[in-house]
């Protein structure tokens, strides 16, 4: 194929399209078909184009797709041009065009166009005469990764953006601290890692670490949400930082073990406020997760000071006032360097004087509960965000994916629809280290992007889904990520490691 | 002064004996210890660790062949086991300590073979295995106790343990049917079974899904039953390969070729082997199981079992027969008039047993022994006194009321239904499977000596290269410690403390092993 010329109307061809993941919204393809030449494709930036050579992000994409589309080709020329949205892409003889309004579209339609292509018996590869034009459903579309629980290297963690992209995921939400272990190396204050670390040299996230990580997820089109989750799982944070967390008291004495962030000290803020304009600075994205979910109170009943501060502010007994107060101090600090607060859902259920642009997220109970939720918090005017269908770390026996798959429920005005901006897989920690992450979360989360991304009503039947899923499948294969098999069958190229 | 450790192993009665004797005039280093036990999985029959401590350097560290062994440097499976064991204590230790100023205190370990025949060049079995795994039983035990301090130097305390299995057959089940497991997989498995101390390999190599089995005498069945003629098969080569890998650490490779059911694949290459299934007085164009009625069937089983019974060396190979699906059998005509000449009545288990007993005829005359899955025995067919009952279904009453019969009738048994590894769930399913024990039914102390060991299945519906390893261990190793050390052995918590070590030194040494809950390994696993 060499030059792009007309376009054929047909019927959906679900054989030529069983590889592409996750659906297009529109698309026609037909069966005329054009072989690619490895020796002489090239991506172009076209004339029109915005971008140009020298734009770092769509001429590393044109490496990385090559290869992805020529897997069997060893070195290619990069004739570093072409064209672009979010994307439309138009394949035709002679010539593919791919029209998109920024990089990050463009990004999208390149893994699509990557995906159309498919190589025949002989070694030959071909792509058919298509056209696309396709835009996510919600605009994000995250996987959680913990790394508090178990330590992830930064290479599982690149090696799992390479996969997000593959299925079109844009959010890598970073829970990067928890109560087992503080791996983020602080600048400011080095203790927290030095002390709060399962290892202060060899577990832990440095500066550069982080860099990477960002500018890596950066060139695939993936945010990085930061989650510095208080006032409770902090009990690694009490390591490196005395007096941050509370003591707590059996009878009138210190038991030496401590509870949730003391929210009864001014010196927590100041060292929050230090924290997060650290992280603020870090970080770039415009989001920052500030966690508050699942705080114990028992610990804040047994100490006296705690309880002193209670009377003090009018709280009564009503310990969810205390924390309220508290979340309410850190998302103005975090809101006083111009970001967004994410906080879990916790935060909404005690306390309804947020923010409004506080985006919230639901991750608790069963499909009616977060149902519920979600028309509550939409009613109430806040952005939500969904991850409870998504627990991906909650393993079972057989195809598990197909519950994944689940359809956003609700019930609410089309304005309480806008306000969903999306959905999370998450893969939280307990079990889950370098050893098992990758097989474990792919292709089951590619499930929940097919969701996120696609059409509702053309990708409701599991059936038809299946096969493309599985095609899908190997094709990560392919591109050496060791996705687990959905069901009895094979791939023309099994996974070689071990 | 001596500075050995000596590794004595009795194989003239059947048991091995290890012993750390070290004389020592050196400091005493106590040692922090999370279980009394360190980190030995499976925990050894008797085990005594002392306080004191010796060093160990890579650069001065031997295993060496006692002077009063049996086996010398001529021993190919002692000396490839002494490299590896070396690899696995001094291997990844990137620094060797050592330096020149500081001493080691221990440089030697003798291994001792103490009976005349030392089985060098034998491959491990049903009856010598007891014998002969203690040797790599004894040198894994060794490698588990050697610990790096925070220094990164390596230390061992001084130890005196005597050690031999609980039950002669600990297996682990793998299925290469339902999807096709590259040999790189089924080797890092193999190694990793020795560092559990299991000794079977139960090579489900066949079955519906595809027939990967490269066979000489009938190669069409692999050229035409497996997902892939040549990259999706096991050549005579690969099979011999995995054989040979599995001797050099102590473990046994039985092949199981199921029938009469799960044979799909098997038509494939070899027409009129399976029942075509009617629908009405028309052929439908399906098949069923193995067509039990006609001659042709029998001579290619005996055909192809000759095959098998050269090229896996085992004393047992697994005859499968389970889950047979009768409704196509019914629907045949000629099945039919056969039942009636046989007057089988509607009884089509009778047509089972029918099958199945010729099969056994055929595959007594290669002089094997045979395991076959619980069906066989249930449904009464005549089986030789030495047949092996392979338990695998039901719930904890039923599989515990089975075994209850199996050994009643005097048959021996081995247990699986537990241990479907397979079958996930979030948490810690280990405990669930650690808790199991297969001499935990009513019966007699006759009928619990029948039982002769157990398995963990991971059947490959789910399963492949991607997946499997982590997913096989440490859950697999639960299973390991309740067949191999003392049945009293039941404390959750230590085994929990010494799991976890026994996990990181699994990923140490470069297999996947998936983590039992939050919480760390000195060295994670690189191999993302």
């Amino acid at each position: 194929m060499t030059s792009l010329t007309s376009l054929i109307h047909s019927t959906i061809c679900w054989r030529i399209l069983k590889g592409v993941w996750p659906l297009p919204q529109s698309f026609t393809i037909s069966s005329e078909r054009y072989p690619l030449n490895p020796q002489a494709f090239y991506f172009a930036y076209g004339k029109q184009s915005a971008a140009q050579e020298g734009c770092s992000v769509l001429d590393e994409a044109f490496k990385r797709y090559f290869s992805l589309i020529f897997p069997d080709y060893i070195s290619g020329r990069f004739y570093s041009e072409a064209i672009f949205i979010l994307y439309a892409l138009r394949v035709s003889a002679g010539q593919a065009s791919l029209k998109a309004e920024t990089v990050w579209g463009a990004l999208r339609g390149l893994e699509t166009f990557s995906q159309l292509v498919y190589q025949e018996d002989f070694g030959s590869y071909f792509v058919n005469k298509t056209e696309i034009e396709d835009f996510p459903r919600f605009q994000f579309r995250g996987i959680l990764l913990d790394t508090s629980r178990h330590y992830l290297p930064v290479r599982a963690i690149l090696k799992t953006l390479d996969a997000m992209a593959f299925s079109k995921f844009n959010v890598f939400h970073w829970h990067i601290v928890d109560d087992p272990s503080f791996p983020y190396q602080s600048r400011t204050f080095p203790d927290l890692s030095a002390k709060g670390a399962f290892h202060p040299m060899t577990h832990i996230y440095t500066q550069s670490d982080v860099r990477r990580v960002i500018s890596y997820a950066r060139m695939r089109g993936i945010r990085v949400l930061p989650e510095f989750d208080s006032p409770g799982h902090t009990q690694s944070w009490g390591k490196g930082q005395s007096d941050l967390l509370t003591p707590c008291y059996r009878g009138s004495t210190p038991s030496g073990t401590f509870g949730p962030v003391n929210p009864a000290l001014p010196s927590t803020y100041k060292f929050m406020a230090t924290l997060f304009k650290e992280v603020s600075s870090v970080f770039p994205d415009s989001y920052i997760h500030l966690g508050g979910d699942e705080v114990n109170f028992s610990c804040w009943k047994s100490n006296p000071d705690v309880r002193a501060f209670m009377q003090k502010m009018g709280f009564g007994t009503d310990f969810t006032k205390l924390e309220a107060y508290y979340m309410e101090n850190i998302v103005n600090i975090t809101t006083a360097l111009n970001k967004t607060s994410i906080v879990w859902q916790d935060v909404f259920d005690y306390h309804e004087r947020i923010p409004k642009d506080t985006v919230l997220h639901i991750w608790k109970g069963d499909p009616a509960s977060y149902e519920a939720e979600l028309s509550r918090i939409t009613k109430a005017g806040y952005r939500v965000l969904l991850a409870a269908p998504w627990y991906i770390n909650h393993i079972s026996y057989g195809q598990d994916w197909q519950k994944k798959k689940i359809h956003i429920p609700f019930t609410g005005t089309e304005e309480q629809k806008k306000l969903v901006i999306g959905g999370e897989v998450c893969m939280w920690g307990e079990y889950v280290d370098a050893t098992n992450l990758t097989p474990r979360l792919w292709p089951r989360a590619s499930a929940a992007a097919e969701r996120l991304w696609s059409d509702e009503k053309q990708t409701s039947n599991v059936d038809k889904a299946f096969p493309r899923l599985q095609d899908f499948r190997c094709k990560l294969l392919r591109r050496g990520i060791q996705a687990e098999p959905l069901f009895v069958g094979h791939c023309k190229h099994e996974y070689q490691g071990v | 002064m001596l500075k050995f450790a000596s590794l004595l192993l009795a194989l003239s009665f059947c048991q091995g004996r290890q012993h750390h004797n070290i004389n020592n005039d050196d400091e005493v280093v106590p040692v922090f210890q999370a279980s009394k036990y360190s980190s030995l999985w499976p925990l050894p029959q008797k085990v005594q660790i002392s306080e004191i401590s010796f060093k160990l350097s890579g650069t001065s560290f031997k295993i060496v062949d006692a002077k009063e062994s049996s086996a010398g440097s001529s021993c190919s499976i002692l000396q490839s086991a002494y490299r590896r064991y070396y690899e696995y204590m001094f291997g990844s230790a990137k620094k060797q300590w050592g330096g020149k100023n500081r001493r080691a205190d221990l440089t030697e370990l003798h291994v001792w073979i103490t009976s005349p025949d030392s089985e060098c060049d034998a491959y491990p079995g049903v009856t010598s295995d007891e014998s002969c795994e203690s040797f790599y039983g004894g040198l894994e035990t060794f490698s588990q106790l050697v610990y790096e301090d925070e220094y990164g130097a390596k230390n061992i305390n001084s130890s005196k343990i005597s050690d031999f299995p609980r039950f002669a057959h600990r297996g682990v089940l793998l299925d290469s049917s339902r999807h096709f497991l590259p040999i790189k997989v089924i080797l890092a498995n193999l190694e990793t079974m020795a560092m559990n101390k299991i000794n079977v390999f139960h090579w489900h190599i066949v079955d519906d899904q595809s027939f990967p089995y490269l066979s000489r005498t009938f190669p069409q069945l692999s050229q035409q039953g497996a997902y892939h003629p040549y990259t999706h098969v096991y050549t005579p080569a690969d099979v011999k390969m995995v054989i040979e890998f599995a001797r050099l650490r102590g473990i046994r490779v039985i092949p199981e070729f199921d029938t009469p059911g799960h044979t799909q694949s098997w038509g494939k290459g070899q027409t009129d082997l399976l029942t075509p299934c009617f629908s009405g007085s028309k052929p439908s164009g399906t098949f069923g199981p193995v067509n039990p009625i006609l001659n042709t069937t029998y001579d290619f089983m005996t055909q192809f079992f000759k095959e098998v019974s050269t090229v896996f060396p085992d004393t047992y190979v697994h005859l499968g027969g389970d889950e047979v699906d009768f409704t196509c059998w019914k629907s045949n005509p000629d099945i039919q008039k056969f039942m009636e000449q046989q007057q089988f009545g509607e009884d089509y288990s009778k047509l089972e047993s029918f099958y199945i007993q010729r099969l056994l005829d055929i595959v007594s005359t290669t002089q094997k022994g045979y395991l076959i899955w619980q069906e066989v025995f249930d449904n009464g067919v005549k089986l030789k006194a030495d047949t092996l009952i392979h338990v695998w279904k039901g719930n904890q009453q039923q599989y515990q009321n089975e075994m209850a019969n199996v050994t009643a009738s005097g048959y021996q048994t081995l247990l699986s239904t537990p241990w479907y590894l397979n079958r996930i769930s979030y948490g810690q399913d280990w405990q669930g499977f650690y808790k199991a024990d297969p001499q935990d039914f009513k019966g007699t102390d006759e009928q619990k000596k029948l039982v002769i060991g157990g398995e963990a299945c991971l059947w490959g519906e789910y399963v492949d290269a991607t997946n499997l390893t982590p997913r096989l261990w440490p859950r697999a190793s639960a299973v390991a410690e309740r067949l191999w050390s003392a049945s009293n052995v039941t404390d959750i918590d230590d085994a929990f403390n010494r799991l976890s070590l026994h996990r990181c030194r699994m990923v140490e040494r470069g297999i996947p092993a998936e983590p039992l809950f939050s919480s760390y390994c000195p060295h994670e696993y690189k191999g993302v």
